[in-house]
């Protein structure tokens, strides 16, 4: 390869200095604060350590429905307030819930900091859980259903469709938007027990990120949160399964499908516990499949034009540091009708096999961490994303300051450790799904 | 669970004084190409986003779409020093990364690197600006992996209510086709591909964006040396305006089986440096622009009818639209479309409350704030505007005019632009299941 006089080395990858400020309250409640006075916004984020995989039997799309409740009233709030201050505060809101944990989160202009602790600390001290809007929001919660799996091709695929052919227990394989079944069958009593579970203070944190004076939000979080009352935290059960021995396969029919689509996943060593571990898979992720110089783009897509797209990435939900184990790194692939699942299936075999057998080239080491550390700091430069990370990261690991080490310690993993993580990457240990165009016959 | 007779009633704490935003730190020039190019210093994180907009339109509906659409996907895929490739290796390097998106309006490359490598992704894109190959085997592959994906794209319901919608309205201006049919991709070839890059990607009536931890002023000198030599010639390209809207039946496409029905509004709107935009711009989110509308307030948090009803504002550089959308499962199609008529009807005829309209100043204010917080935020706006001609002395000035707007204001630009009489609607749906409901609101025609 020809390089111009004027592309030099590397260049080297720079650090972050966030802040991390930390404290936690009489109650348990965790908090995590990173000021930042460049523009007058602020995040507010409580994290809650419960998710889909925590979901009761009987159950499934219980987590996400509750997480549709906590914006239905609270204490001193009606329906429908929630919304209204946070907005008619300039700022804007949202929720979500993840395999391990379930967020709430504003994004305002730094005037209404008090404004956005009151709203969280008044649904953590008591949401409305009326029978009225566990009807509404369940007619709210099919409708995202529909539109984001039932009514769509390649709906589900492969986050909600892989997990049942890797894993083998009710918390890992199950369905976490749920069933109609479930989700009609839930109970207000069923909504009280979770939230006085899961919603502890002791189980949450809390992060706030932006323009704020450190002294100054401390004490009005002390005020706002200081007299939720403290419960018991649950102790979170394993949800280790082994490793799988030999390979699973299944099919999925999709009968709104245009192409036909492959996934495929293998288990990665845990996040958390062992994470000097876990980070060369990050990488491995990035060597396979990231930009038109990556393993299986250049092979599949530009070359032997078997697949339109590949992507591989960490976890099911796409969350290389906000899951817990057990996780997977996943390959996909859209390919044409014309071309055998197989066909795609032993091209990606063969590259992992060269990357695992010829090593690395020179130079695609360092290129695949620049990219990496520039996707990190990208994800960190908006005020929300940063809050959120260093939120799960406190609550998982208690360590948010990873937030501003992650990018060094992902340029830190050795050409040798990528290899032996390819190396890891054989059929006998993996799940595959395909997805078939068109209705089964 | 707490007693919750010992609760006291607590009161919602009022807002502090707002800080103001602080002034950008930003430098501009035009170079002697025509080239517009815009820095701003915002530091947060040691990155710089780019982008790159440059008007593309065409003369008719849909006449070069599958061409751009292949010269988006091929724009990277070699240059006369690169391959593909390499040229994907050489922003690696540096952190970096471009990406090309067309539609019937402009044509955008998009990008980020860490900030030390700013220098030289300003080469690489100024590598294929000017001497971007279209190697015909990269072409016969990315046109073909584009039309599966336009296939793929096509079986959304998304995509498709957009589609028909998007013919209803413009009819034969170049709006009215966003996507190009696979078929018509498959057929272009190379050199109609070089042909339209001399042709439109030109640096007169372009303009470039830089947000990023940078020194403004070094970079305009820094983009003067990397891009001074791209096409100094050719003359900036103009999109022809956009028809009116013309009221009609609605028109309602079949997707038989489909358990949701996607409706779609289209209704007049305002432009962004029109006088009354602030105003207009109030009134729509009253009506369904946020959560905290008459529409999502009725249609979700009432009725469960849907999950992501909206209103949103689209705006071209040859006019605006709005656009209400809805995703209803099918047996509430009609009482769904019943109730976005009627909000619509009520908007347009009965002023909103006063405490309607501070909710509603308050978030337009203070989303824009937020919206240009980040560097790709601030980007993607600045980008935005330019494609109207507006930049950031629009934005600055912005909060001021919507602190004004009074209600008499926000209920004239509602009667003048959302009423329901004079909307285009357009339903995809399982129409032998919907048709019948539909017919009993209005004429209905079947595409």
């Amino acid at each position: 390869m020809s390089a111009p006089t004027s592309a030099g080395a590397p260049v080297t990858i720079p650090a972050t200095g966030f802040p991390v400020e930390r404290f936690t309250l009489p109650n348990g409640l965790r908090v995590v604060l990173t000021p930042d006075r460049s523009a007058p916004v602020i995040a507010v984020g409580v994290v809650y350590d419960v998710g889909i995989r925590s979901e009761p039997q009987g159950r499934t799309g219980f987590a996400h429905l509750f997480e549709h409740l906590m914006f239905q009233g609270s204490e001193n709030l009606e329906k429908l307030a929630h919304f209204r201050y946070v907005q008619a505060s300039g700022g804007v809101f949202n929720g979500s819930t993840h395999l391990d944990y379930t967020d709430y989160y504003e994004t305002l202009p730094s005037n209404a900091l008090e404004r956005a602790l009151f709203l969280e600390a008044d649904r953590m001290r008591r949401p409305e859980l009326t029978s009225e809007n566990l009807a509404n929001q369940i007619a709210v919660v099919k409708e995202e259903i529909r539109v984001n799996v039932k009514n769509r091709p390649y709906g589900g695929f492969p986050w909600l469709l892989l997990p049942p052919v890797m894993f083998d227990t009710f918390a890992n394989a199950h369905d976490g938007y749920g069933s109609f079944a479930d989700l009609e069958s839930a109970t207000v009593e069923d909504a009280q027990s979770f939230f006085s579970t899961y919603y502890a203070p002791g189980n949450a944190v809390l992060a706030v990120g932006g323009d704020l004076d450190v002294a100054g939000a401390t004490a009005l979080i002390e005020r706002h949160f200081g007299d939720v009352a403290a419960r018991p935290v649950p102790v979170r059960p394993s949800f280790a399964e082994p490793d799988l021995t030999s390979e699973r396969r299944a099919v999925h029919h999709d009968a709104m499908a245009p192409l036909p689509a492959v996934a495929m996943a293998w288990r990665v060593p845990d996040p958390v516990e062992n994470l000097t571990a876990y980070l060369p898979y990050v990488v491995l992720a990035e060597v396979l499949t990231d930009g038109d110089a990556s393993r299986l783009q250049e092979r599949l897509v530009l070359n032997d034009a078997i697949a339109t797209s590949v992507s591989g990435y960490l976890g099911f939900m796409g969350d290389p540091f906000d899951v817990r184990d057990p996780t997977a790194l996943l390959l996909q692939a859209h390919f044409p009708p014309t071309v055998q699942s197989d066909t795609v299936i032993t091209a990606i075999d063969q590259e992992i096999e060269r990357l695992a057998g010829s090593g690395l080239a020179p130079g695609e080491l360092s290129r695949v961490q620049a990219r990496l550390a520039a996707h990190f700091l990208r994800e960190a430069d908006a005020v929300l994303g940063r809050t959120l990370t260093i939120a799960v990261l406190e609550q998982q690991r208690g360590r948010a300051e990873l937030i501003n080490d992650l990018p060094h310690l992902l340029a830190e993993v050795t050409a040798e450790q990528v290899v032996a993580a390819a190396q890891t990457l054989r059929p006998a240990r993996r799940a595959v799904l395909e997805l078939v165009p068109g209705s089964a016959q | 669970m707490s007693p919750q007779h010992a609760a006291p009633r607590r009161t919602v704490p009022a807002l502090e004084e707002p800080r103001a935003l602080p002034e950008p730190e930003v430098a501009e020039r035009t170079l002697a190409t025509g080239l517009r190019v815009v820095a701003v210093r915002r530091g947060t994180v040691p990155l710089v986003e780019l982008r790159l907009r440059i008007p593309f339109a065409g003369e008719a509906a849909g006449e070069d779409v599958p061409v751009s659409a292949v010269l988006a996907n091929t724009l990277l895929s070699g240059t006369d020093s690169h391959s593909n490739v390499e040229l994907a290796a050489e922003l690696q390097k540096i952190g970096g990364g471009l990406s090309v998106g067309a539609d019937p309006d402009r044509l955008v490359v998009s990008g980020n690197t860490l900030s030390d490598g700013l220098g030289r992704l300003l080469e690489l894109l100024n590598e294929v600006l000017t001497s971007a190959t279209y190697p015909e085997r990269e072409v016969g592959t990315e046109r073909e992996r584009l039309a599966d994906r336009i296939q793929i794209a096509f079986s959304q319901p998304a995509q498709l209510v957009r589609r028909a919608l998007l013919r209803r309205i413009y009819g034969s201006h170049p709006y009215a086709v966003e996507t190009p049919e696979p078929s018509e991709v498959r057929a272009v070839e190379s050199p109609a591909v070089r042909a339209l890059h001399a042709e439109r990607v030109l640096p007169a009536g372009s303009v470039l964006v830089l947000v990023g931890n940078v020194d403004p002023a070094a970079t305009l000198d820094l983009v003067e040396n990397a891009l001074g030599g791209w096409a100094p010639t050719g003359s900036a390209h103009r999109t022809p305006a956009v028809p009116p809207l013309t009221a009609g039946p609605l028109l309602l496409v079949d997707r038989p089986g489909s358990v949701q029905s996607s409706l779609r509004v289209a209704l007049p709107a305002l432009p962004r440096a029109h006088p009354d935009y602030a105003a207009f711009q109030l009134a729509n989110l009253v009506f369904g622009g946020y959560f905290s509308s008459r529409l999502v307030e009725n249609i979700r948090e009432d009725k469960g009818y849907t999950y992501s009803p909206h209103s949103s504002v689209d705006h071209s550089a040859a006019g605006s639209v709005t656009l209400v959308s809805a995703d209803v499962a099918t047996e509430v199609t009609a009482p769904a479309l019943l109730e976005i008529e009627y909000e619509l009807g009520r908007i347009a005829t009965l002023p909103p409350t006063a405490e309607e309209l501070e909710q509603a100043r308050q978030y337009a204010i203070g989303t824009l704030a937020l919206s240009v917080s980040s560097q790709a935020g601030l980007a993607g706006m600045l980008t935005a505007l330019a494609g109207t001609g507006l930049d950031l002395g629009w934005l600055a000035e912005h909060p001021i005019r919507l602190a004004k707007v009074t209600l008499e204001e926000v209920a004239a630009a509602a009667a003048g632009h959302l009423a329901p009489s004079g909307g285009v609607t357009v339903v995809l749906g399982d129409a032998d299941v919907v048709a019948g409901p539909l017919g009993a609101l209005g004429p209905v025609e079947r595409s």
